[in-house]
């Protein structure tokens, strides 16, 4: 293989005057985690609510939930992030869309946005199936203690779903953080653009790709465990979910 | 009953173990003639499936010998699927494949595993399923059929392979009443046709018409294997008669 | 206020589908099914009793589903010409077209997700179902071709459906390497006679309908063979 390896590149001065090359791609790392922090709560936020409309009683509720979903997994994120950076500012009333165009950080907000209103799609799915895998005996015991519907979800149902669900969930935050890198499309300088501006400096493609494949599984090793962590923490002492 | 050459199936200070600790089975030693029909009985949980599954080796065991026609089971030589395919095995759940119609069920390792044409293997299954009495549902799928009937497709798909010896896992525990006699019905036709037979089973009734012997089996250990006539007249072992006083109170 | 205008979708829609879509769909067919038969292969070798194969597996699969999709597109397209270039023993890394790449990648990459949904269905495959092609005398090849995996495919058929579903819309990410695909076609119309807006809504359409009835087909299926197992 004719090709020039460098593993000293990470700790040369990249041209951007931001320090070296390994400086750059941590700034990059940040704004990952920072855009997929954002996205994961909207994520999270939206799916809840969502996920619990769906399996409400109410046949308008349910279908505008159902809705929400097919809208949000049905359309590739490349395409959403696009509709949402490109197409939403010009639909906007003259003001509010020169208010959008002119955000700082535009990107940003779009990409974590867009990055979450898509996954909470998908967070709603595991959300309705963790509500709908409870027995039905749960929330007939809650109406029968007189508790309204609202109060039945808050103290019967949602504290059993979350539990239940926190393993799908936890993939499902393992997949905001990777498809925050879809958001280099509309201009944001997350972890994988920032290797991908470090190849075109340096030349060194497989050195930047190199570390940013270990930066990913880092992260993706620490956030697993940490979610382990709250598995165990949460874990309700008699009751084993799953297989 | 047995002739000159060896038994059929010949097992000597067979054992094995789960864990260290848990010995399924300990130093079981019994035969089977050509021709003989040994039903293999006790308690659930007395290895007597585990067993029936050493002799195919579809379970390994860590001591003793199983010789079956004369061929070591353990020897590194010997060719396990071509001597699995000479003997037949029919399974407590039936196991029909559930993705192949009966014919296929019926074909599969004719053709993959014996080498016959489609025709042929199609030939012997048709004749087969006619002699279980299930020809009109030859193009069916096994979910469509009864547990009686599924299990009696599997006796022919087992039969299809021309095998020296057939085995019989509970096959019928896991049937309806009602679809019990069917299912004995061929097995007892089998049987009378002289068929080497390893029968593990509750059905006393069967064993008291075609076995020519009883084995007795307790906690991975064989108790009793004498003659059907010295088991049911008086079995010596505490364990054999309360166990028979459980099964034949009803 | 904002006029959309229908005629430029009218005008470019024979590129968009000639150019785009038959780009898009061909690289889901293939790649959903080199994927599948990959996959299939890296579950047998997880499920294997050697340590090495299943270690090897494992690895692959855990490595392809903890990176971006865009990273590993990314990844391909810079390594693959080095890849045939020592595959072929060229001077030169080899040329690769866009398509060829793009097919490499995304079958390399699906791979490791169908490899998961086809473990699962091979588990669900009952232990009995073994013992029964054993006890017929068929060999483990035989067993796994003739019993478990086809019962696995079945089992797991709206899975992998859905997963196809998926694979069709993460094919618009080769946009990163400005290939033209169906969302590459309308971006380079859209570019081009400045028309971001229609463009980009018609793609979201497109994208949408194929999606949500294949979808809608996906869950008929799957009540269909719900009864009927």
């Amino acid at each position: 293989m004719n090709y020039n390896w460098n593993w000293g590149i990470f700790w040369e001065l990249n041209p951007e005057g931001t320090g070296t090359y390994l400086d750059m791609l941590l700034m990059g790392l940040r704004w990952t985690l920072a855009a997929a922090a954002l996205a994961a709560v909207i994520a999270l936020v939206f799916g809840s609510i969502i996920g619990v409309i769906r399996t409400l009683p109410g046949r308008a509720l349910v279908l505008a939930g159902d809705a929400w979903v097919e809208f949000f997994r049905n359309i590739p994120l490349l395409v959403q992030l696009f509709l949402w950076y490109f197409v939403l500012p010009e639909l906007l009333p003259r003001a509010a869309g020169i208010w959008l165009k002119t955000l700082p950080n535009a990107s940003f907000w779009t990409g974590a946005i867009g990055v979450g209103l898509f996954m909470s799609s998908r967070v709603a799915e595991q959300v309705k199936a963790g509500i709908r895998s409870l027995p039905r005996g749960q929330s007939m015991a809650g109406t029968a203690l007189g508790l309204t519907t609202a109060q039945t979800y808050r103290y019967v149902l949602l504290p059993m779903a979350f539990r239940i669900i926190l393993p799908p969930l936890t993939s499902e935050l393992l997949n905001t953080v990777k498809n925050t890198s879809v958001a280099l499309t509309i201009g944001l300088m997350e972890l994988t653009a920032r290797t991908r501006a470090m190849q075109e400096y340096s030349f060194q493609v497989f050195e930047a790709f190199t570390a940013a494949t270990l930066i990913y599984l880092a992260l993706n090793a620490a956030l697993t465990f940490l979610m382990r962590r709250l598995e165990r923490a949460v874990a309700v002492p008699g009751y084993v979910t799953g297989k | 009953m047995s002739n000159s050459a060896a038994p059929m199936i010949e097992m000597a200070a067979v054992s094995k173990w789960y864990s260290p600790q848990f010995q399924v089975l300990k130093d079981c030693t019994t035969s089977v003639d050509r021709g003989e029909v040994v039903v293999v009985c006790g308690p659930s949980g007395s290895g007597k499936s585990t067993l029936i599954k050493c002799v195919n080796a579809l379970e390994p065991f860590q001591a003793g010998t199983i010789r079956v026609d004369g061929i070591n089971l353990s020897d590194p030589g010997t060719n396990l699927p071509k001597l699995r395919a000479r003997i037949g095995m029919v399974f407590q759940h039936f196991e029909l494949f559930p993705h192949l119609k009966i014919t296929e069920n019926l074909c599969l390792a004719q053709e993959k595993v014996l080498g016959r044409s489609r025709e042929e293997a199609m030939a012997k299954g048709k004749a087969l399923l006619e002699r279980v009495g299930l020809s009109e549902h030859a193009e069916k799928f096994p979910g469509q059929l009864s547990g009686g009937q599924q299990q009696r497709v599997a006796i022919a798909r087992a039969l299809a392979m021309d095998p020296i010896a057939m085995l019989f896992d509970e096959p019928t525990s896991a049937l309806d009443p009602e679809m019990i006699t069917e299912v004995l019905d061929v097995m007892v036709e089998l049987a009378r046709e002289g068929m080497t037979m390893m029968v593990v089973t509750h059905e006393m009734g069967f064993a008291r018409k075609v076995a020519h012997r009883v084995v007795f089996m307790d906690r991975g250990e064989i108790i009793e294997d004498r003659s059907k006539d010295e088991f049911f007249g008086s079995p010596r072992s505490d364990r054999a008669q309360l166990f028979l006083s459980k099964i034949l109170s009803h | 206020m904002f006029q959309f205008d229908f005629d430029i979708i009218l005008k470019t829609l024979p590129y968009l589908l000639k150019e785009g879509m038959v780009f898009t769909l061909t690289l889901t067919a293939l790649a959903a099914l080199g994927g599948l038969v990959l996959g299939t292969l890296l579950a047998l070798m997880r499920l294997s009793t050697l340590p090495g194969i299943a270690l090897f597996a494992t690895g692959y699969v855990n490595l392809m589903r903890s990176l971006p999709l865009v990273l590993v597109i990314f990844w391909f397209y810079f390594l693959v010409p080095y890849i045939g270039q020592a595959i072929l023993r060229t001077e030169r890394p080899v040329e690769v077209g866009a398509f060829a790449s793009a097919l490499i990648t995304f079958t390399l990459f699906e791979a490791a997700y169908f490899s998961e949904i086809m473990r699962a269905g091979i588990q669900s495959v009952p232990k009995g179902q073994l013992s029964a092609g054993y006890a017929l005398g068929l060999s483990y090849r035989q067993v796994m071709s003739y019993v478990v995996v086809p019962q696995a495919l079945r089992n797991m058929l709206p899975v992998i459906l859905t997963q196809t579903i998926v694979l069709f819309q993460d094919t618009s990410l080769v946009y990163v390497i400005s290939i033209t695909d169906f969302l590459g076609a309308a971006s380079k119309v859209a570019q081009r006679d400045g028309r971001l807006i229609e463009m980009y809504l018609f793609a979201a359409l497109v994208y949408f309908l194929i999606s949500f009835l294949a979808s809608l087909l996906v869950r008929r299926l799957q009540a269909r063979t719900a009864i009927i197992r």
